[in-house]
């Protein structure tokens, strides 16, 4: 199985100004150094908290935003090199679903029109054709053709959803980058499109980059989850392996924040205080200031995310 | 069990407005027990949040309205009673902490001025005992730095800390019932677990009894005793938690139950609600959640079910149940 998607120390810095006369006053460092792979037809879940840069790599490896370094590979193609042209081509075998379905469509247009429009953009001159293609894209994601002529407003929140989803798939992406695609949703209509996600992937073969704050959702629908914190990469690995073998202190006191419904004995990890502002991050490790199991390495000296067993991934002393 | 201190009766709040009336709280009957946690449940729309705002007569009105119903406190109907002595249940008797703390605080004041005059309003202890109370309040809400944090601005605190503040706020004046509308909706999973256990732990210390108000029956199972479950406006299903979770009667309980992703669990495919939830000013005729129901009934397209006990203090309002029932119970 070949890689869809190579991520190889990608970086965004923001230059923060302030002052009368603005001055860069010092760089937030929302993706600092993180790499990753997603095969063929796989799901990796992308997990943290807000702020963590988790939508940051999402959006730079559309390069909706400019990637401040790293190398970013689709299909064998290094997205940071392409000029205009090419990007819109490439960008047609990567797409993305967004968070909020009311803000990703466009009010004043019908949805068959927004739907459409990617099919324009790619160069489909025959308008029947591309009709008859956005009822096929209705029907896929549980919809009827005839919705097309409808506007935005006239759908509920998980409608919204799946058109968002259909106008994803208009292209025939080979990769989704899906940024936290129901946590606006009502939990009745969230498990309908969980499952039409993953109709979707067995029937077209596609990649999913999922990226979502919710655990419980990322084991629902992931095949390998990575935990970011503060811009970096804290674990790595397969689903299996990550839930029942949690290594890093972080994913096991996001594990036991995960409430159940039907609570087990296990005591549960409280972190104290909040994540720190990314403009002036922890030295060393940066997850040392909450850590329920900082040791006198962990503040002065970062550790390194290596491989502690096959496929497992982490960054942190214990490991070393 | 000890008697109600909050009895919710027939509760009907609508909203008058261009488009039609939105029945938003259509018959709610609900009661909270002294020093226990009721939990009301639902999907968004369906009127867990208004029920409580028409607790304390919080909404806009125009073009909100209660047409029917009381709310007992203490032997006050605080839907009848005077705007005056509505105020002094306010705050001091009943509490509410919102969901979205960053709208919920003054962006002018600091957080210190802000608790400061809720206890001013309801204590008269002069300014020193004021600033006091206020500096323990967010010591116990584990705010580091309490005396610092009574100087900041809400924009200068982090989302975890204003919910706390705001959860602080609320007890200023030692109230007998907390309303706790999504408190952690809007916070990261770690603040979450923080937030949730400042709660229990509240409620534990203070014998306090608490209204908690969520979608997420995750939640539910962590923090309640009782739980109704609410949709369309109504109360479908009220029981104890652990018989909420593991004896669910009414379709739409287990369908909210069994939709939820367990984190436990290698499930491979997650049972849906088909559907949606139904549009306020076009109401199902019968049981409104007989469109999505699968188990929906002949009669249920007709008749509206009542509430039934089918056990100890567990109701429910489904026709599987009811004494005409066709016997499929």
């Amino acid at each position: 199985m070949s890689d869809i998607l190579r991520v190889r120390g990608l970086k965004k810095y923001y230059t923060v100004m302030a002052g009368l006369i603005p001055r860069p006053q010092g760089e937030i460092k929302a993706v600092d150094g993180v790499s990753l792979s997603i095969a063929e037809r796989e799901v990796l879940g992308l997990v943290g908290e807000s702020g963590c840069g988790k939508s940051t790599v999402g959006k730079a490896i559309m390069r909706l935003e400019e990637p401040t370094a790293g190398e970013i590979i689709i299909d064998g193609q290094d997205v940071i090199r392409l000029n205009k042209r090419e990007l819109r081509q490439m960008r047609g075998k990567v797409q993305m679903v967004f968070q909020d379905p009311d803000a990703s469509l466009d009010p004043r247009m019908t949805v068959g029109g927004s739907i459409e429009e990617a099919l324009i953009v790619q160069g489909m001159s025959d308008a029947a054709e591309r009709m008859e293609r956005v009822g096929g894209l209705l029907d896929k994601v549980g919809l009827e053709a005839g919705f097309a002529e409808l506007y935005p407003h006239e759908f509920s929140g998980g409608q919204k959803q799946r058109i968002g989803i259909a106008r994803a798939l208009a292209m025939d992406p080979k990769l989704v980058i899906a940024d936290e695609p129901v946590s606006a949703l009502d939990v009745s209509v969230q498990a309908q499109i969980l499952n039409l996600l993953m109709d979707i992937r067995d029937r077209d073969g596609l990649a999913y980059l999922f990226i979502s704050h919710d655990l419980s959702v990322v084991r629902y629908i992931s095949d390998r989850v990575a935990v970011m914190y503060l811009g970096k990469l804290m674990e790595l690995a397969d689903k299996k392996e990550f839930f029942s073998n949690p290594l890093h202190p972080y994913t096991e006191a996001l594990l036991s924040a995960v409430v159940r419904l039907h609570p087990g004995g296990r005591e549960r990890i409280l972190l104290s205080g909040d994540v720190p502002s990314p403009l002036n991050p922890p030295s060393g490790c940066r997850f040392h200031t909450r850590c329920h199991r900082a040791m006198p390495i962990c503040p002065l000296q970062e550790p390194e995310f290596k491989e502690v067993s096959p496929g497992h991934f982490t960054a942190c002393h214990l490991y070393g | 069990m000890s008697s109600a201190i909050l009895e919710v009766e027939n509760l009907n709040t609508w909203f008058y407005t261009r488009r039609g009336i939105v029945k938003a709280v259509n018959g709610m009957n609900y009661s909270l027990y002294a020093g226990e946690c009721l939990c009301l449940v639902g999907e968004s729309g369906c009127g867990k949040s208004v029920s409580a705002l028409s607790l304390l007569r919080l909404f806009d009105s125009p073009p909100g309205k209660i047409v029917q119903g009381r709310v007992l406190y203490n032997g006050t109907d605080l839907v009848a009673c005077s705007p005056d002595r509505l105020r002094a249940v306010r705050g001091k008797d009943i509490a509410m902490v919102f969901q979205n703390a960053q709208s919920a605080l003054n962006p002018v004041f600091t957080v210190g001025d802000q608790m400061m005059e809720q206890i001013k309003a309801h204590d008269g202890l002069d300014r020193n005992d004021v600033l006091t109370k206020a500096k323990m309040l967010l010591e116990e809400m584990r705010i580091p730095g309490a005396a610092r944090a009574l100087k900041m601005y809400p924009h200068q605190m982090s989302g975890g800390m204003k919910q706390r503040a705001m959860i602080a706020m609320s007890l200023s004046c030692d109230p007998k019932i907390l309303i706790a509308d999504e408190p952690t909706t809007s916070v990261d999973v770690t603040i979450r677990a923080q937030i949730m256990h400042i709660l229990k732990d509240l409620k534990a210390r203070r014998n306090m009894s608490i209204i908690f108000i969520t979608h997420d029956l995750s939640l539910v199972s962590e923090i309640g005793d009782r739980a109704a479950v609410v949709y369309a406006g109504k109360v479908v299903e009220t029981a104890t938690v652990t018989n909420i979770m593991n004896n669910p009667s009414h379709p739409y309980t287990s369908g909210l139950i069994s939709c939820l992703p367990d984190i436990s669990s290698g499930m491979k495919r997650l049972p849906s609600i088909p559907g949606n939830t139904p549009n306020p000013l076009n109401m199902p005729a019968g049981c409104p959640f007989h469109p999505r129901c699968s188990k929906a009934m002949e009669i249920c397209r007709r008749v509206e079910p009542g509430l039934v006990h089918i056990a100890d203090d567990h109701t429910v309002a489904c026709h599987l149940y009811g004494p005409g029932a066709g016997g499929s119970r």
